[in-house]
């Protein structure tokens, strides 16, 4: 008998083209969502220059992707499955003409995954928060876009070794996005070194409101990242939207329960974790997955990654806003769980919980374990060179002062009048 | 005169401020402070990693009398803001050597 969740709508173009335009849309609404997230979690001496960050990454990473980021990543393979042909869609150079056989214009297809590079660069920035250069920081998101993410999206996304020649399975960015830049944000942080007072001075996070509000943009924009990745309005698209959805629930409720267990509160940051955290595992298996099987992952992913973000207390780096914790994690569970909970009710193959053996299990293990050596590696690298040359640390004393007021020459809030003040002049003479 | 200030918790400044006027003050100065007594402050979770928050949220009152009238507002503040659990702050009384009301010149007695 045929599975109620293989029974497919027709095709339509016109159909999967809004949806893929909406979809970009959503994961563009991410970038903000991420500011918002990560902007409330750092100390208020910090919360501009953490947004900066992250809408520095949209522009830079954005305008790179078009210029050669695009065509390294979905180029036509030159090295053996390792990277794409950057002379070949240079500047978006040949992709506009409309193709009548494909049921969505190619350009759009490249903004959308322009768009996961975005989201996958501004993640790295919540490892380094409240003590980076911000021109640096713009700096190396375009380096690290072309040196970094191009490879691995195209090893992934691009028909590259990992999908092709291995064979696994990443739904939606569980190793291009997820644990590449866990595995980044780990060797930046590592590179760059604990903060000022890190494990002495209070470093909680000054506005949970707005981490929650973060929290839930991301979550509605993760509808896009996902079932947008099915790159047809279909029956994939439905079935990952509903994987979506459960795993961020199971999310939320696993870190509560493990929060309430552990610390005997039940908190509202625990909550928007838990949701990233499934969110996170979803992404590569969403479409690998039942629903049933999307909730067992985001149930791992919340529980393993409220345990993993003390990680840092234990092992002394300082990832400023656990990127370690609950991407590279998350990640890491999303991508392995594949191997266990994959369907062929849903995908092509079993994993191992289905009768399907080992032997995806192995593929995924070797994904998730070349991306993680690769990013650690080339981040380590990059941050080190830049540090060394350009400078990518502030000033003790700068930090110390806050990087919003030193780096921006702004403060987020004015909430004392009395000594906030100051005569308003014009222009710097 | 005297000085009366009271640090109390924040959630019976009403009550105690119903009953300072019913008593008859006419003014008073109050402000949001933080501090902590012998029982501390208390602790918060972020992420699993616990902060121990030294400082507790009060409200500080602060109001000029005449000699005559420092007991029985001492004792208006107590009972009112008394709910008998750990934190529930303190009163005390200082000496007040001048007081001149500034839109009127009126000094001590006049100016209150």
């Amino acid at each position: 008998m045929l599975d109620p969740l293989l029974v497919a709508a027709p095709p339509s173009a016109a159909g999967d083209t809004a949806w893929l335009l909406a979809a970009a849309a959503l994961v563009l609404l991410m970038a903000p969502g991420l500011a918002f997230f990560y902007g409330g979690m750092v100390r208020s001496k910090s919360v501009l220059n953490m947004m900066m960050m992250v809408f520095g990454a949209l522009a830079v990473v954005m305008v790179v992707w078009v210029v050669v980021g695009y065509s390294l990543a979905f180029g036509d393979d030159i090295g053996g499955g390792l990277l794409g042909d950057p002379a070949q869609f240079f500047g978006f150079k040949g992709m506009l003409e409309a193709d009548p056989e494909a049921s969505y214009p190619i350009t759009l297809f490249a903004a959308f995954q322009g768009l996961f590079a975005v989201i996958t660069v501004g993640l790295i920035a919540g490892a380094i928060a409240d003590r980076t250069r911000f021109g640096t920081w713009l700096l190396f998101a375009g380096l690290w876009t072309v040196l970094v993410y191009a490879p691995v999206a195209h090893w992934i996304f691009g028909g590259g070794w990992m999908a092709g020649k291995l064979g696994a399975l990443d739904f939606a960015g569980g190793t291009a996005v997820e644990i590449n830049s866990g595995a980044a944000g780990l060797a930046a942080a590592l590179v760059l070194g604990r903060r000022v007072g890190f494990g002495r001075d209070p470093m909680k996070p000054h506005n949970l409101t707005l981490v929650m509000v973060g929290a839930g943009l991301l979550w509605f924009g993760w509808f896009g990242f996902n079932a947008g990745s099915a790159l047809a309005a279909d029956n994939t698209a439905a079935i990952v939207f509903v994987n979506t959805l459960l795993a961020g629930c199971t999310g939320l409720l696993a870190w509560l329960g493990v929060e309430r267990y552990r610390d005997g509160h039940a908190t509202s940051f625990g909550a928007a974790s838990g949701v990233v955290a499934g969110l996170v595992a979803i992404t590569p298996s969403c479409g690998a997955v039942t629903p049933i099987g999307a909730m067992l992952v985001g149930v791992a992913a919340g529980a393993i990654c409220a345990l993993a973000v003390g990680l840092k207390y234990t092992f002394k780096y300082d990832d400023s806003l656990d990127v370690v914790g609950v991407h590279l994690v998350g990640g890491l569970v999303g991508t392995v769980v594949i191997g266990l909970l994959a369907s062929s009710s849903v995908t092509a193959v079993d994993g191992l919980f289905y009768g399907g053996g080992t032997h995806l299990l192995g593929k995924q293990l070797v994904a998730a374990g070349v991306t993680l050596v690769f990013s650690f590696t080339m981040t380590a690298l990059l941050v080190w060179v830049l540090e060394k040359t350009v400078g990518f640390r502030v000033d003790p004393e700068h930090e110390v002062a806050g990087v919003d007021l030193v780096i921006h020459a702004e403060t987020a809030y004015d909430l004392h009048v009395a000594t906030s003040g100051g005569r308003p002049h014009f222009g710097h003479g | 005169m005297k000085l009366v200030t009271a640090v109390i918790k924040p959630h019976k400044w009403e009550d105690v401020r119903e009953a300072l006027e019913a008593f008859g003050v006419t003014g008073m100065t109050v402000s949001e402070v933080s501090g902590y007594g012998r029982q501390k402050g208390h602790t918060e979770v972020y992420r699993g990693a616990e902060y121990d928050i030294a400082l507790v949220p009060k409200i500080r009152i602060e109001i000029v009398v005449d000699d005559a009238d420092a007991a029985d507002i001492v004792g208006i503040i107590t009972k009112t803001a008394h709910t008998g659990r750990i934190g529930d702050g303190k009163v005390w009384v200082s000496p007040v050597e001048s007081v001149v009301r500034v839109r009127t010149g009126d000094t001590d007695a006049a100016a209150l």
